[in-house]
């Protein structure tokens, strides 16, 4: 068995054929396309194939070491995905301070010669379940 | 084998150690050893005291531990000048290990896992697949935490504030899964208020209740979002709307009001109104207005723009609005439904989309596209 990550791109990939804006749906048509991809989760599933599947907050940062105590941050070279993961690892942290940090560490891994490669990170949070409190008027 | 009557006693078995000088990790392992120890011999023995056998035994484990621990002799030589273990309290004393694992040396995650451990008696596995993390992982952030509060003694009363705050964590989590962490938050805030006679313990109980109360109605079949607006009142949980709302108006009436009775009362409005058009609104916005004087916080003023168009009208809940920091979150989510309520639905379809963007979870965001979409298909139409 071999893993596979599927990447779910909204922007930066050449234009889909049906193109259109999630907004632009109508609301059925938005259910269908969750649920059918819940559906493909849950068979994949039963079928043991299924490994992990999130969902990723759009405010995606790129972050580089860059010396001691100082990452970079931008909103990005916009490379293509192929040259960019090479792999991924999933972190949790109690700030968002917390995870620049650490994407700048992993940055620093040693490549030639034994020096730091600086290489350019893609930081996205994670979207989970809702809370429970805290938006109290609207729930 | 009675589990639960084991995992009820673990945390005041716990407490007596460490009140007695133990630290937080050698009383924890000590526990779990006299635990062992019972499984093994009461099936046969039966104690007539459980808890006094089980603080026996895991203070002769302890004991023997330390003894045979070179390493750990400064740690004896503090044992020594204790007390000697007396009978151990009838009183149900784990109140110092909550205050413990929400000791301010902690991270606010730390604080969490660890209360869900000791006070709790949750698994580490357990607390693991609640928050989604590798089992390994929460291992390590449970015996950090040990370590940052080992050495902490109880000779000062701690802040229940402090205790309350990472309970109002716990609930907030609300993973359901292997373990349901909202119905864990109740089990240990209704322990706690047993324990402590505190207005806002209560509070922050009668709060959970309340929210607790709406939640089978507060999600579809398929997992989305219904809005507290269109929620089946029929699937509200009336029992704990009854409890929630009674045990809020004793603490009310002890007149020393706090942020989680306010928000409890708020939540308390909503659950009385028998349908969304007859909610008290106003009263509602004078809440507001209490819980903006006691937090300052601008997310509770945020709601309270919301309450104000409600109450007065969309065009007064923008005029508050306007006078927000538009970067706070769902600021432009409120800002949408508001300009929808004005009758604006271009703005409010186009805030709705704007606001998916940065929704900071799945659940509103599928909500707030769906929003747009509604607004969008009905003007085109």
């Amino acid at each position: 068995m071999a893993k596979y990550l599927l990447l779910k791109h909204y922007r930066g990939a050449p234009a889909a054929v049906n193109d259109v804006p999630m907004d632009q749906w109508t609301p059925e048509e938005i259910s269908a396309h969750v649920q059918y991809m819940n559906d493909f989760a849950a068979r994949l599933e039963k079928t043991g194939e299924f490994v992990d599947g999130q969902a990723l907050a759009p405010e995606g940062k790129w972050v580089r070491y860059d010396g001691e105590g100082r990452p970079p941050v931008t909103d990005g070279p916009f490379a293509e995905t192929k040259d960019v993961i090479a792999g991924w690892m999933v972190i949790d942290v109690d700030s968002y301070e917390r995870a620049l940090e650490l994407a700048g560490e992993l940055s620093a891994a040693p490549g030639a010669g034994g020096k730091p490669i600086h290489e350019w990170l893609e930081l996205r949070p994670f979207l989970t379940a809702s809370p429970t409190i805290t938006e109290c008027t609207f729930h | 084998m009675d589990e639960v009557l084991l995992r009820s006693l673990t945390p005041s078995v716990l407490t007596v150690l460490v009140r007695r000088g133990a630290d937080f990790a050698a009383a924890e392992d000590a526990v779990q050893d006299a635990l062992v120890e019972a499984v093994r011999v009461w099936p046969a023995d039966p104690p007539r005291d459980a808890k006094g056998w089980l603080v026996t035994v895991a203070w002769r484990k302890f004991l023997d531990a330390t003894r045979s621990d070179a390493a750990r002799r400064r740690r004896e030589d503090l044992v020594d000048e204790e007390p000697a273990p007396g009978p151990a309290p009838a009183v149900d004393d784990t109140l110092q290990l909550y205050f413990l694992c929400a000791h301010p040396s902690l991270t606010p995650s730390s604080a969490v896992a660890l209360t869900l451990r000791a006070v709790g008696g949750l698994t580490t596995r357990q607390i693991a697949q609640a928050y989604l993390v590798p089992e390994a992982t929460m291992a390590q952030r449970i015996s950090r935490a040990k370590r940052t509060v080992s050495g902490v003694r109880f000779d000062q009363p701690g802040d229940v504030a402090t205790v309350l705050r990472v309970l109002y964590l716990v609930f907030n989590e609300g993973y359901s899964g292997d373990v349901d962490l909202a119905a864990e938050a109740i089990r240990l805030t209704r322990q706690l208020a047993a324990q402590v006679d505190h207005p806002e313990v209560a509070g922050l109980l009668a709060l959970m209740l309340l929210h607790h109360a709406r939640r089978t109605a507060r999600t579809a079949p398929d997992g989305s979002l219904v809005p507290l607006s269109e929620q089946d009142r029929g699937r509200w949980d009336t029992e704990s709307i009854a409890e929630g709302v009674e045990i809020l108006q004793t603490a009310l009436a002890r007149d020393r009001l706090g942020e989680f009775q306010a928000q409890a009362a708020i939540a308390a409005l909503h659950a009385d109104a028998p349908t969304a058009e007859e909610t008290d609104w106003v009263q509602i916005v004078e809440w507001y207005d209490e819980l903006a004087r006691l937090t300052d916080s601008p997310v509770v003023r945020l709601n309270r723009a919301v309450a104000v168009g409600e109450a007065d009208g969309p065009r007064a809940g923008l005029a508050e609005l306007a006078k927000l920091d538009d970067s706070l979150p769902r600021h432009t989510a409120v800002a949408a439904y508001l300009n929808e309520r004005d009758g604006d639905l271009t703005t409010a379809a186009r805030l709705y989309a704007e606001a998916a963007q940065t929704a900071p979870n799945l659940a509103e965001r599928d909500h707030l596209t769906r929003q747009a979409a509604r607004l969008n298909a009905r003007r085109c139409r």
